[in-house]
């Protein structure tokens, strides 16, 4: 999440953005949630590589419903170890969790990476041409807005199904393994409303401050203003919404398999382990809260470590 | 945990502000929800709360085939035979007073009882009948289960539309008070098969107070049109929410009517529904998470019911498209699966591991051992097939409707055929209902999950949709040896003959594998315990009117 | 009058929005493969060409669009396929208050509970107060709608009895589910409350106030708040939409018959005019929240009214 920022705060010019390097460094929550993510990030991706863990999708229905930590011997003759115990299926939650995260992790981070290129450029344009072109434009935003989104997904996901065949489809099926790519496209490209508007909103209160009229009277160009001023200026708001969009669309690929338009069973991801856990909450809660916690405190810190990014690029907060 | 004892002791309001708050906001509500639970108060008033599954498709007798639904019609109609409380293979009596056959049972006459009248007053008449048979068979409604009634004699023809004379069908009215069935051949069982949901009879006047015969889903089944001549009429019906049906004044047995009304609510999910029993806010449970059974077993007094049900889980296979086009894989399918492990560790309800496709039924026919978990079988089988490892077999997939049994159930197959047969590539596809019939019913499918639930106590009901062309079929499967012993076995009336007849039968279709038998089903619901009256039954018919509401315990807990 | 035709400018721009989104979602609807006539049976051939003559699909799309427009007009939404015998009309006469209930109580919650815990993070920044509630609305926003609502259910319905666990009528479960809704959003509006009412208070002129010895809650409530709480009230359409179309989580957790259940079935049925009559329900609230929002906005935050 971090790689928009500071490319475009490397835009400014090294000074701003070692300061905020800096400033970011004194932060050690903000340090100790980024160790964290880069943390869940290789287990997700690398930990699955090593030999002995199990597969996730393996099963032993007699062994069903472990406690964490358990060994036990299956009806075929094969020991298996349960770090964090097994599911209804005797499946090992701990591979299932990593293997989650993952789906998780790509659609979450994809998505977000997504809405927000679109939303940043959308809203600051919009924001900073003003007039009619400004009025146009959010009123396309204001169209898109009242359109449901679960709707849009739906019907696109049945149009997908229709297409299988086609090769653009049949490619990026093939590259993700699955239709996943759909999800975070869909996602990507509703989640960008808000962070257009919120841009947009910023871009429209700084341009009359003093500083942009001293850029223009300076003679800078309209491109260098919008990019080496304006956005930049807008990344406060744009951060504490980034932080709140990446759990958004972790949630929204979690009500899709809800509704059985995420991931394919038996294929998991952190939403769909926690929706299967919440059901079976009073009676194993084991299947809820090893996913939820991991899942938790991954948002946690990137919500930490978009508070830490915002406190060290926000040149003002240093005087305070 | 299941709490089926409800907490009876107040909360402690004072032990902690943050309670008090809430408490003191909430103090009205409380007052008025403490004192009796939802379940007690319609004890009281002997309502009958029942989960019901889904949201009923229509509350017509010819245009639905779902158990939840036909759970509703029973309520509200009633045929010339209806089901005894006790023993579904026993006859009651309904709106005709008594019958009888001819010696070969293939013509049979039904007395109709003087005093049967329509929720408005209007007598039942045979004429009733015959309109409704007429209107169920037309081909212009293009109703689901007309093929049960093509046990009349050309009740078939007119129905494909080759037959344009409905006099011709076996069904005529002498006078108002006597019907007369002829049928294509002898079926000893016939009574038993009117007493099916497509049998009903509908009010001619009503249906065609909003439109043709013919027309479908006209508003004449809303509250306030709808007549019906069973022990309950319909007094409300919103979507979503609920289905009320209060008592049939006009109904001739009104008097012998134990339940004031009946409401049947859609709660189509398991977890949401248990929730609801153990809340106190239904009677009766239509279905039970799996991954519950054990703790409410464990229970003492246990409201966990698993009775034997008469149906059938099992895959069916496309037959038209590869790789599921050969019969040597399909056969390799079959055998690689572990049944014992499904019905013991997946579906937890007692259930039986399948050994072929009909359920056994006590004292009546008995199935072919067909089918065992037999890995090195199924590897052969997979040779024979010509795949020399798992690794060979292009992808599949398997389709199931959306819930969480059947997915789970998916899951295990899809790791077996990978353990034991080594096939790394089974998709698993969810659909929602009537999407996946669809799929299924244009062979849109690789192999796809499939429940079965006999209509009336005969292997008939499971053996007849494996038939060239029947409507269930769906396989793409046909076979003229099987063909020609089903046919066989429909002009036998000795029932031990006939049974030997549709085991043979049974045998070819098991060796033709169209289906991957799975498990024969057993009824898991939770029952409150004012319910009285209440038996088990193979069908799961019950006739509401018998069942009567009594508060069980003080204090009103479970 | 400067207000009154900006008033009405915005009305027409969204009069002409609800049109656009009308044309596209008939669209997108009417062209997505698969058709409206399933069943659980197979229904003959010569009856789904008969109930597309009945309903008009044999003609022309843009013919049947046109028809559709007329129909809605003169507000007929249409039969409805997926219920059949029932129209559209009557689908969302009985599922629209259950779920406008339950998106407006949310929705109230939300505002109720997220404004004051922003403001207070805001006013004690970097203290353990402002840490603690920001991890809470944190909390909120990760944990699923459908873990936040057995959980309040299992607790609230089921160990300590104060309400009914599902259903609708005469039920209080609904009470549940609109705090579930109201929870989730709490802690959005927490969060945004906090973000804006830094930058806020970061201003020049708060320091200035600040300068002048004006009294630190003046400067919160008086000169911050109205700027604040200027994005909050941006989110509130978005919001409100979010609430009633995602209420379906809710609604199927506590078997609500609410328009979510009706929606997600509508899709999968492809019962086109509830599709249709859905998203133009939907889409008309969403709007004229928005609506509101915009004029809201510009009376708290004059500086974008200017720019209009």
């Amino acid at each position: 999440m971090s790689t928009p920022y500071s490319s475009s705060s490397g835009e400014k010019g090294s000074s701003l953005g070692r300061d905020a390097w800096l400033r970011l460094k004194k932060n050690r929550l903000a340090l100790a949630s980024l160790g964290f993510i880069v943390l869940v990030i290789v287990a997700c991706f690398l930990v699955p590589l090593l030999p002995g863990i199990p597969d996730p999708n393996a099963t032993h229905p007699d062994l069903q419903f472990l406690g964490a930590g358990s060994s036990a011997r299956s009806m075929e003759g094969r020991d298996v170890f349960y770090l964090f115990g097994s599911d209804q299926l005797g499946r090992d939650i701990f591979s299932r969790v990593l293997y989650g995260g993952r789906v998780s992790l790509t659609v979450g981070f994809l998505a977000t990476f997504v809405s927000l290129t679109i939303g940043v450029v959308y809203g600051a344009f919009s924001g900073y041409v003003g007039g009619r072109t400004d009025v146009v434009m959010m009123r396309v935003v204001d169209i898109l807005y009242a359109l449901p989104f679960i709707v849009i997904v739906i019907i696109l996901s049945t149009y997908v199904s229709a297409m299988e065949d086609w090769k653009p489809v049949k490619f990026l099926n093939e590259l993700f393994g699955s239709s996943l790519w759909l999800l975070f496209v869909c996602i990507g490209a509703v989640e960008w409303l808000t962070m257009s508007r919120i841009v947009r909103g910023q871009v429209l209160s700084l341009k009359r401050q003093e500083f942009i009229d001293a850029a223009r009277s300076l003679g800078l160009s309209q491109t260098r203003i919008l990019f080496r001023h304006l956005i930049p200026n807008t990344l406060g708001p744009v951060i504490v919404y980034t932080t709140l969009t990446v759990p958004a669309v972790m949630r929204l690929e979690a009500i899709l398999s809800f509704l059985g338009l995420g991931v394919q069973p038996p294929d998991a991801s952190w939403g769909s382990l926690i929706k299967e856990g919440a059901d079976l909450m009073a009676s194993d809660p084991g299947l809820l809260v090893y996913p939820a916690i991991i899942f938790g405190a991954t948002l946690f810190s990137l919500n930490f470590l978009g508070d830490g990014l915002r406190d060290a690029l926000d040149p003002k907060s240093s005087k305070d | 945990m299941p709490r089926p004892l409800q907490d009876q002791t107040l909360p402690g309001w004072f032990s902690n502000p943050v309670r008090l708050a809430v408490g003191l906001v909430l103090a009205l509500h409380l007052s008025s929800c403490r004192e009796e639970t939802r379940v007690e108060r319609a004890t009281r008033e002997k309502i009958l709360l029942l989960g019901n599954g889904a949201e009923p498709k229509a509350l017509d007798p010819h245009l639905v085939s779902s158990v939840g639904d036909s759970n509703i019609l029973r309520a509200l109609f009633e045929g010339l035979v209806t089901y005894h409380p006790e023993n579904d293979s026993l006859n009651e009596p309904g709106v005709a007073e008594r019958w009888e056959s001819n010696a070969d049972f293939s013509e049979w006459r039904f007395y109709l009882r003087d005093d049967a009248r329509w929720s408005n007053g209007d007598p039942v008449t045979a004429q009733d009948f015959v309109y409704s048979y007429q209107r169920i068979l037309h081909p212009e409604m293009g109703s689901p289960y007309a093929s049960m009634l093509y046990f009349l004699k050309n009740a078939e023809a007119f129905n494909r539309g080759d037959l344009k004379d409905f006099a011709e069908v076996g069904v005529k009215a002498e006078g108002e008070r006597v019907l007369v069935c002829t049928l294509v051949g002898p079926a000893p069982f016939f009574p038993d098969v009117v007493k099916h949901t497509s049998w009903l009879p509908v009010h001619r006047g009503t249906i065609e107070k909003f439109g043709k015969m013919t027309d479908p889903y006209t508003p004449w089944q809303k509250p306030g049109n709808h007549v019906s001549n069973g022990a309950f009429m319909l007094t409300d019906w919103r979507i979503n929410a609920h289905v009320k049906v209060r008592k049939n004044p006009h109904y001739w047995d009104a008097a012998n009517v134990k339940p004031n009304g009946i409401d049947f609510l859609p709660l189509e999910s398991p977890f949401t529904e248990e929730k609801a029993f153990r809340n106190g806010l239904i009677h009766l449970s239509y279905s039970m998470p799996e991954s519950l059974i054990g703790e409410y077993k464990a229970l003492p007094d246990s409201p966990l019911h698993i009775e034997t049900y008469a149906g059938s889980y099992f895959y069916r296979c496309n037959v038209t498209k590869k790789p599921t086009d050969n019969a040597d894989f399909r056969r390799a399918l079959a055998y690689a699966i572990d049944r014992e492990v499904i019905v013991k560790y997946v579906t937890l309800g007692g259930q039986t591991p399948a050994t072929a496709f009909t359920p056994p039924s006590e004292g009546g026919y008995q199935p072919p051992k067909v089918i065992s978990f037999d890995p090195a079988k199924a590897r052969e089988y997979l040779r024979k097939a010509g795949y020399a490892s798992g690794a060979e077999v292009p992808e599949f997939t398997i389709l199931i409707n959306t819930l969480e049994s059947h997915r789970n159930i998916a899951m295990a197959i899809q790791d077996m055929w990978k353990k034991n047969l080594g096939i790394e590539k089974v998709k698993i596809e969810n659909q929602e209902w009537k999407v996946f019939q669809q799929t299924t019913q244009d062979l849109n499918y690789d192999v796809s999950r499939a429940g079965w639930i006999g209509d009336y106590v005969d292997p008939n009901t499971f053996l007849g949709i494996w038939v060239t062309g029947d409507s269930n079929n769906y396989t793409g499967w046909s076979n003229p040896d099987y063909d020609r012993l089903m046919r066989e076995s429909s002009h036998l009336s000795d029932p031990a003959a006939r049974y030997a007849k549709l085991a043979e039968a049974e045998t070819v279709l098991m060796d033709g594998m169209p289906i991957l038998p799975l498990y024969w089903y057993t009824r898991v619901y939770l029952l409150h315990p004012d319910v009285r009256n209440w038996h088990p039954l193979l069908l799961d018919n019950h006739p509401y009117k018998h069942i009567d509401l009594i508060p069980s315990g003080e204090g009103g807990s479970l | 009058m400067d207000s009154l035709r900006y008033l009405l400018s915005r009305l027409a721009q969204s009069v002409f929005a609800l049109f656009c989104i009308i044309t596209l979602t008939f669209f997108l609807a009417r062209l997505a493969p698969g058709g409206p006539f399933l069943d659980e049976k197979k229904i003959p051939e010569h009856l789904v060409e008969q109930m597309k003559r009945n309903y008009g699909f044999d003609k022309p799309l843009p013919l049947q669009y046109v028809r559709y427009l007329g129909l809605l007009l003169q507000g007929d939404l249409g039969p409805s396929f997926g219920n059949k015998g029932f129209t559209v009309n009557e689908v969302i006469a009985e599922g629209f208050p259950v779920s406008f209930v339950l998106g407006i109580c949310g929705l109230a919650i939300a505002l109720a509970i997220g404004i004051p815990v922003g403001v207070m993070a805001a006013a004690r920044r970097n203290t353990a107060l402002d840490y603690s509630l920001m991890a809470l609305a944190m909390l909120g926003i990760c944990l699923p709608t459908f873990v936040i609502a057995p959980l309040l259910g299992e607790i609230f319905a089921l160990k300590l009895g104060w309400f009914d666990v599902a259903l609708w009528e005469n039920s209080s479960a609904w009470i549940l589910g609109a705090v579930t809704l109201g929870l989730y959003y709490s802690a959005y509006i927490a969060r945004l409350t906090r973000g804006s009412m830094l930058d806020v208070l970061n201003q020049d002129f708060i320091r200035t106030a600040r300068a002048k010895g004006v009294p630190p809650l003046t400067i919160l409530f008086k000169h911050a708040f109205r700027g604040g709480v200027s994005p909050v009230v941006a989110f509130l359409g978005p919001a409100l939409a979010g609430l009633i179309s995602g209420s379906f989580v809710v609604e199927s957790v506590f078997g609500l018959p609410g328009l979510g259940q009706h929606f997600i079935k509508a899709v999968t049925n492809r019962d086109y005019w509830l599709i249709n009559g859905t998203v133009t329900v939907l889409a008309t609230l969403i709007l004229t929240m928005n609506f509101l929002v915009d004029i809201l906005q510009a009376w708290l935050d004059p500086r974008t009214r200017a720019n209009r």
